[in-house]
């Protein structure tokens, strides 16, 4: 069995190397991998284009990476109202921004974690959304293409996991983290809690284990604001 | 002259609350949309969707009890409702945009006579602005009602011909429920159905700025 469980969180993020793309998991301020996003923090990498709902809570979540000049460019959603750091670097053009309807980025991913290279939708018909794609008409409806989304990591955050890589998830923390799961090249998790194998019950695993490459337990840390 | 008393934020709510059927699965948006949840009718039982990936949302969290993984889609810490699941943000989003839910209830800045509908950005905003999960919302959503007050604060009509805002998502708004008024948007146009308490459909039309159908005498808004 290939050993999934990394002896401390610099481990886990060891190889992440300058100019990735990093999916981030978490919505408000729940299920964020904040201990794995200090460790990319202390190894430094630089130019990550990063995929997250949004872009940060003032020092926490995806604000650290701001704030230490590590992203260049961001896919989200919704950036947020306490996202000061990447406003700041947005405002000064240091970091570029690519904004996407919450449910297709949703989509996009999950249809990279599919094998498909993209789907047609009627979100974001006329709006700036659609500025640059194709558009065409099915079924009578108008709709645009949408693009796959792919990451070379995923960085989530579980309640549990087994050796295995087996996941859970507590109430809303789960959010983005299984669909990252499925999208990226390697998944690393961080986790409450590892339980032995076959300790969650095979029908109450949520992300099964086929998706996550790394584990690491940590205690979760949590931002305010 | 000033205007008559329009309702308040909380009133435009209380009006809209009778809008959602019992048993119905409904998202509510942020601002006034999210204060309808305070004012549903007794005997009516209706299950909230969260984008973040809960079905079955119950009231606030009471101080003290808040857990912060149990937040909606505003960050707000909330409870469960016996019956509750809770899902991954795709599948959150697949009962929106794929039809599932009855009914979804979004804030606005602008909203045509067509029903097309701008709430997410502010032309000459500083920012990056942000979509969330309203254009989903609107797109997919079976019936998509908009609250929001009838005119901004400078008194420009806000349901208007064309939206010069940017827009969320065209031709998805079945109902608009304001400070001053209920309008059904119809094939045929705006369908005035309710004044404000103390408002004729001339006034009400008076600050709209898109043309309002009137059929045979408006009845005043009921609120319960």
């Amino acid at each position: 069995m290939k050993q999934k469980i990394q002896p401390n969180l610099d481990a886990a993020v060891a190889d992440i190397s300058d100019g990735a793309t990093i999916m981030f998991g978490g919505f408000g301020g729940a299920g964020f991998p904040n201990n794995l996003i200090q460790a990319l923090a202390r190894k430094g990498t630089k130019n990550i284009s990063a995929i997250s709902n949004n872009c940060g809570t003032k020092e926490g979540e995806l604000g650290l990476l701001f704030k230490n000049k590590q992203i260049k460019h961001v896919i989200a959603s919704f950036p947020g109202p306490h996202s000061f750091f990447f406003q700041e670097l947005f405002a000064k053009g240091e970091v570029t921004l690519e904004l996407v309807p919450q449910g297709i980025l949703c989509e996009r991913m999950r249809a990279a974690a599919a094998g498909l290279l993209g789907f047609y939708t009627t979100v974001g018909v006329g709006t700036e959304v659609a500025n640059g794609k194709e558009e065409r008409v099915l079924d009578g409806k108008r709709c645009i293409l949408e693009k796959a989304l792919h990451a070379d990591y995923a960085l989530i955050k579980s309640q549990k996991a087994d050796a295995l890589g087996n996941l859970t998830y507590r109430l809303g923390a789960r959010n983005f983290n299984p669909i990252m799961a499925m999208a990226a090249e390697t998944t690393i998790v961080e986790t409450e809690e590892i339980v032995p194998v076959g300790a969650i019950e095979p029908e109450y695993v949520i992300t099964p284990a086929i998706f996550v490459h790394r584990i690491v337990q940590a205690k979760g840390l949590r931002y305010a604001g | 002259m000033p205007d008559k008393p329009r309702l308040t934020r909380e009133q435009i709510a209380q009006r809209a609350a009778l809008e959602l059927p019992d048993g119905a699965c409904v998202n509510l948006g942020w601002g006034i949309p999210n204060l309808i949840a305070d004012y549903l009718p007794k005997g009516v039982t209706v299950h909230f969707h969260s984008e973040n990936g809960i079905l079955g949302m119950g009231p606030r969290a009471k101080p003290g009890e808040e857990d912060g993984d149990l937040v909606d889609a505003m960050k707000v810490s909330v409870t469960l409702m016996p019956g509750a699941s809770f899902f991954h943000q795709a599948d959150a989003h697949l009962m929106s945009r794929g039809g599932h839910l009855d009914l979804a209830v979004l804030g606005g800045f602008q909203v045509s006579e067509k029903g097309d509908l701008a709430n997410w950005k502010v032309p000459g905003a500083k920012g990056s602005g942000g979509i969330g999960g309203a254009m989903d919302i609107a797109a997919g959503t079976k019936k998509l009602m908009v609250c929001m007050e009838h005119t901004t604060r400078e008194g420009a009509p806000k349901i208007v011909k064309e939206c010069t805002y940017p827009l969320t998502c065209l031709a998805c708004v079945k109902i608009i429920v304001t400070d001053l008024a209920v309008i059904d948007v119809l094939p045929e146009g705006l369908i005035l159905r309710e004044t404000a308490p103390g408002w004729t459909a001339e006034e009400v039309q008076r600050h709209t700025g898109a043309r309002l159908i009137v059929r045979g005498r408006v009845p005043e808004m009921r609120f319960a």
